[in-house]
């Protein structure tokens, strides 16, 4: 009773030889790994009817029963690849996401904090990406064509409402979150999932970070203010939770930079945060991230309609945010994300016509000249709700469902330069529905089918939001991708009441993409066209508040955007590269008729470069942004037709801003370190140029007054340290 | 008829005696010819294969932690020398894969199922060391503490201690000159070390004299 030889080939994709392939006897020690040309050969120990296993990682395990008893087996095998994370197409149109998770990165919080342009905005930095525009006057991002209003911010899967400091005129107020909250980012300028809704143009998902590494304390002292923290780790680290409080005052900054607006009142900002975070079991979470924040801020800047007049702005306003979020697994493949938030902010802004001496003017005779007199105050309250159920199907595919409510409650008050007193409260809740499919064929085809439903209690209307997209992946790892979706949007509430009857505003993506990632490069690009339906149009000259009348707007708008980040060919270098060319016309609120919008650059580009220079633990940063001009109207009211008309029209120069910034980090790498710290210095506009964003144009179209950046540039030092409490030990002595 | 039962009974022990006698033998035999392989196959890059008759003598044997031990140990060396940074971190990941299973046997982590658990953090932080500093550096030195703490006497967790210290700059605290006094310690370590068994955990001396002979 000799021993038998078994032996064969083991092959893919009909005739492929796959090596490394581990042939075994089921519970045996007999077995062999397929060699260079997929052949395999062993002489077995055990005898009779038995298990022959292959097993190959990224590929389905094969059993088959076979028989030793005498003559030698041979049993070639066809293995079938196994739809995998690592391997499949990634459904990825309209979409950059950047997390710790996924380890193809676009863009992580540390990329955010060393672009130099962004001086650790989580917007700015965005802004280096395709699809945005390079406006300077009014925060938001401005995508594909579509206004500020049209991006909405989720933290955890809940709806953020104030995601930035309350605006202020002429100038971009920053995001309040700093990034180092966030583990992930997903911007998605187009065809997002059918999870999110009310947005037209685009959503900005952020996913906040689990729990700290150890037990930490954290200062941070800058010329604009000084912040300390402290983040506390339980000893068995299942838990934590943490406080910050941080002071902004730009006294300092502005007497160093000299500043375009004239300050009466120098921002001063008091913020302070709270944490904690509970490991509930080894896959479940519950997080709470809380928020305040009170700002005072007054400048005056010259008056439009009259060159010897100011107006002066003062702005109060408190905010405050929480969010509590819980994640689990279920089991059975099932897994929970219920979140929800709750917000307040109140703003409480004045507005004074003042003369050359900062005397008040009230010129209640001209109408022109006496609204400029008024007080506003802003209360808003939000009440967001989200969960999704998610249930993992055979392979990759899955099934997502759920529900969201997001209710919101603002009350304006607007006092009048006479006294009058004009009080309203807008109240709207939307409550959606939603369900999609993830749906892997193989590991290179794959599809997304998703539907929304929508109410509004205002509009008294519902919707029902298809959404669709489509990825296939070649042999050579690159992919392309489809996207295609309805998305609905509440008019914005600064344009209601409204004397009609209203409905939702529409658009429509179409968006194909093409991407090949591979070794630390990414290329991708992709054309779009979006269609705008029942935009708001509003009624209302001049002084008066613009009011919506009816959504009879619209517009489209058409581009193909380029994307190439490169960590490859230039050693310790890292660096990407941005274009974006757009074609768009629309039809909203006070334009005569359909006109490139002037918020939109038909052409936009961005370089941003980053090197790390080891011997002298310095990164370097720099960062380079062009956009051609911008279109620009002299738009004059018609009392006798009660519309707008074009009687002027121009373009911008073209928009340059080169910027650059240094990280040192002087503990880094030192041997039980048990401090770790940064110094950061930027400067934007390093080469001062003169930019021009837009110009405002008096009520009677004679006058003109270029929007420029608040200070030609500006720069920033401070310097961070954070003391680490190291648990390791405490850890060891809990295992023992 | 009492002692009828109670001689089947020894009968019965004694060959379940022997039969696991035999057993382990083959065991142990199967291992000590793969662990003689480790060093060739792996100097022919032939980590899978080593990593496949490992993982196979696991799977029959399935009450054994050190089979999975090792092919975590052929995995976590092949994505620590694997060149390509696209590909370590699924080799990585196989490693985590079977030291999981090794602990699990277990039931607990020791000295030397750290020691690997730091050289997969090891090959992950190589990927991409400027964004993944913060994670897996902090993993590398906790389980390489924890090795330390958990037998004082296992050069292993020292030698790669001291390997990382020679790959990093010095610009960071590293440099051949400041791992010098770690790959000596080591040294020391490995000339008291004794295996608990022939099949034990007692590679890392060849490292080591390699490491060494680049300071003659």
């Amino acid at each position: 009773m000799g021993q038998i030889k078994i032996s064969g080939r083991v092959t893919i994709n009909k005739n492929k030889p796959l090596a490394g392939v581990s042939i075994s006897i089921k519970d045996s020690y007999d077995g062999a790994t397929t060699d260079s040309l997929g052949n395999y050969s062993f002489t077995a120990s055990e005898k009779g009817a038995q298990i022959l296993t292959a097993t190959s990682s990224g590929y389905k395990p094969y059993e088959e029963k076979i028989n030793i008893d005498g003559a030698p087996v041979i049993l070639n095998i066809e293995l079938k690849e196994a739809i995998t994370e690592l391997k499949a197409v990634v459904i990825s149109a309209g979409t950059f996401e950047a997390s710790d998770a996924k380890r193809a990165t676009a863009l992580n919080p540390i990329d955010i904090v060393t672009t130099a342009s962004a001086n650790a905005d989580i917007t700015s930095a965005l802004k280096t990406l395709p699809g945005t525009q390079q406006v300077g006057e009014s925060e938001g991002l401005f995508v594909r064509g579509g206004t500020a209003d049209e991006t909405k911010y989720y933290i955890d899967g809940s709806l953020v409402n104030n995601f930035y400091y309350s605006s202020e005129p002429g100038q971009a107020t920053r995001g309040r979150f700093n990034p180092f909250l966030f583990k992930g980012t997903i911007f998605s300028s187009g065809g997002y999932s059918a999870l999110y809704g009310q947005a037209l143009s685009s959503v900005l998902l952020l996913e906040s970070i689990d729990l700290p590494e150890k037990t930490s304390a954290d200062f941070g002292i800058s010329y604009l203010g000084a912040n300390a923290g402290i983040q506390k780790l339980s000893k068995n680290k299942k838990s934590s939770w943490g406080v910050t409080y941080g002071y902004t005052n730009l006294a300092l900054a502005y007497n160093l930079v000299k500043q375009k607006f004239d300050y009466f009142k120098v921002p001063e900002v008091h913020e302070a945060d709270a944490n904690f975070r509970i490991k509930t079991s080894p896959s479940g979470m519950i997080k709470y991230y809380g928020y305040f924040s009170s700002t005072n801020v007054g400048f005056r800047n010259q008056d439009v309609d009259s060159l010897n007049m100011k107006d002066a702005f003062g702005l109060k306003n408190f905010n405050m945010y929480h969010n509590l979020s819980w994640k689990d697994y279920l089991g059975n493949g099932w897994k929970i994300n219920a979140g929800a938030s709750y917000s307040t902010n109140k703003d409480n802004i004045t507005m004074e016509l003042q003369d050359a001496e900062d005397r008040k003017q009230e010129i209640n005779n001209d109408p022109l000249y006496a609204y400029k007199n008024f007080n506003l105050i802003n209360k808003g309250q939000y009440i967001n709700a989200k969960v999704v159920f998610e249930k993992k199907l055979k392979s990759l595919s899955a099934i997502r469902f759920g529900g969201e409510n997001n209710n919101s409650n603002e009350k304006a008050t607007y006092n009048q330069y006479n006294g009058s007193t004009y009080p309203q409260q807008i109240k709207e809740n939307v409550a959606a529905a939603f369900g999609e499919a993830d749906i892997y064929v193989t590991n290179n085809i794959a599809a997304r089918i998703g539907v929304r439903a929508e109410h509004s209690q205002l509009l008294q209307k519902s919707d029902i939001a298809p959404r669709l997209s489509f990825a296939y992946k070649f042999n050579d790892k690159s992919q392309v991708s489809f996207a295609y979706g309805i998305f609905y949007q509440d008019p914005n509430n600064k344009y209601l009441p409204s004397v009609n009857a209203l409905h939702f505003q529409k658009a429509t993506h179409y968006i194909l993409q093409y991407e090949k990632m591979t070794n630390n490069r990414t290329f991708r690009t992709e054309i779009y066209y979006k269609k705008y339906d029942d935009l708001i149009k509003t009624t209302g000259a001049n002084n008066e508040t613009f009011k919506a009348i009816n959504n009879n707007g619209f517009g489209d708008a058409k581009g193909i955007e380029l994307f190439w980040r490169d960590k490859k060919t230039i050693k310790n270098v890292d660096y990407w590269i941005s274009y974006s060319y757009i074609d768009t016309k629309r039809d909203f609120l006070n334009y005569p008729f359909a006109m490139e919008p002037s918020f939109v650059a038909k052409h936009t580009a961005s370089l941003v470069v980053k090197k790390f220079v080891a011997p002298i633990k310095t990164q370097l940063n720099a960062s380079y942004t062009f956009a051609t001009g911008r279109p620009y109207y002299n738009l004059v009211y018609d009392y006798t037709q009660n519309k707008y008309n074009l009687i002027g029209q121009g373009r911008t120069k073209d928009y340059n801003n080169l910027s650059f910034s240094v990280n040192y980090l002087p503990t880094i790498g030192k041997a039980n370190a048990k401090s770790f710290s940064v110094i950061v210095f930027s400067i934007t506009n390093i080469l001062g140029f003169n930019n021009i964003y837009s110009y405002n144009f008096s009520v009677n179209g004679q006058n003109k007054v270029a929007v420029t950046p608040p200070s030609k540039s500006f720069f920033y030092l401070g310097y961070f340290v954070s003391f680490g409490i190291d648990r390791t030990q405490d850890n060891i002595n809990n295992h023992l | 008829m009492k002692k009828m039962k109670k001689s089947i009974l020894m009968v019965a022990l004694i060959m379940s005696a022997c039969f696991t006698f035999a057993q382990s033998d083959k065991y142990e035999s199967a291992m000590k010819a793969n662990i003689a392989q480790l060093d060739s196959l792996m100097a022919k890059n032939n980590y899978q294969e080593l990593a496949n008759n490992f993982t196979r003598i696991g799977d029959a044997e399935k009450t054994q932690w050190l089979p999975y031990y090792y092919a975590a140990f052929c995995y976590a060396t092949e994505a620590m020398s694997e060149k390509d940074n696209s590909k370590k971190d699924a080799i990585a990941d196989k490693a985590s894969a079977q030291i999981t299973k090794a602990e699990t046997i277990l039931g607990k982590e020791n000295s030397e199922t750290d020691v690997i658990k730091a050289m997969i953090a090891t090959a992950h932080m190589t990927v991409d060391p400027q964004n993944r500093y913060m994670t897996y550096g902090a993993a590398i030195n906790e389980n390489i503490k924890k090795s330390e703490t958990l037998d004082p006497t296992n050069p292993r967790p020292v030698l790669l201690e001291a390997e990382n210290k020679f790959f990093t700059p010095e610009a960071y605290g590293g440099g051949k000159s400041a791992a010098k006094s770690l790959f000596d310690k080591a040294q020391q370590l490995f000339d008291t070390f004794k295996p608990e068994s022939d099949i034990s955990p007692n590679w890392g001396k060849p490292t080591l004299n390699y490491f060494l002979s680049q300071y003659k």
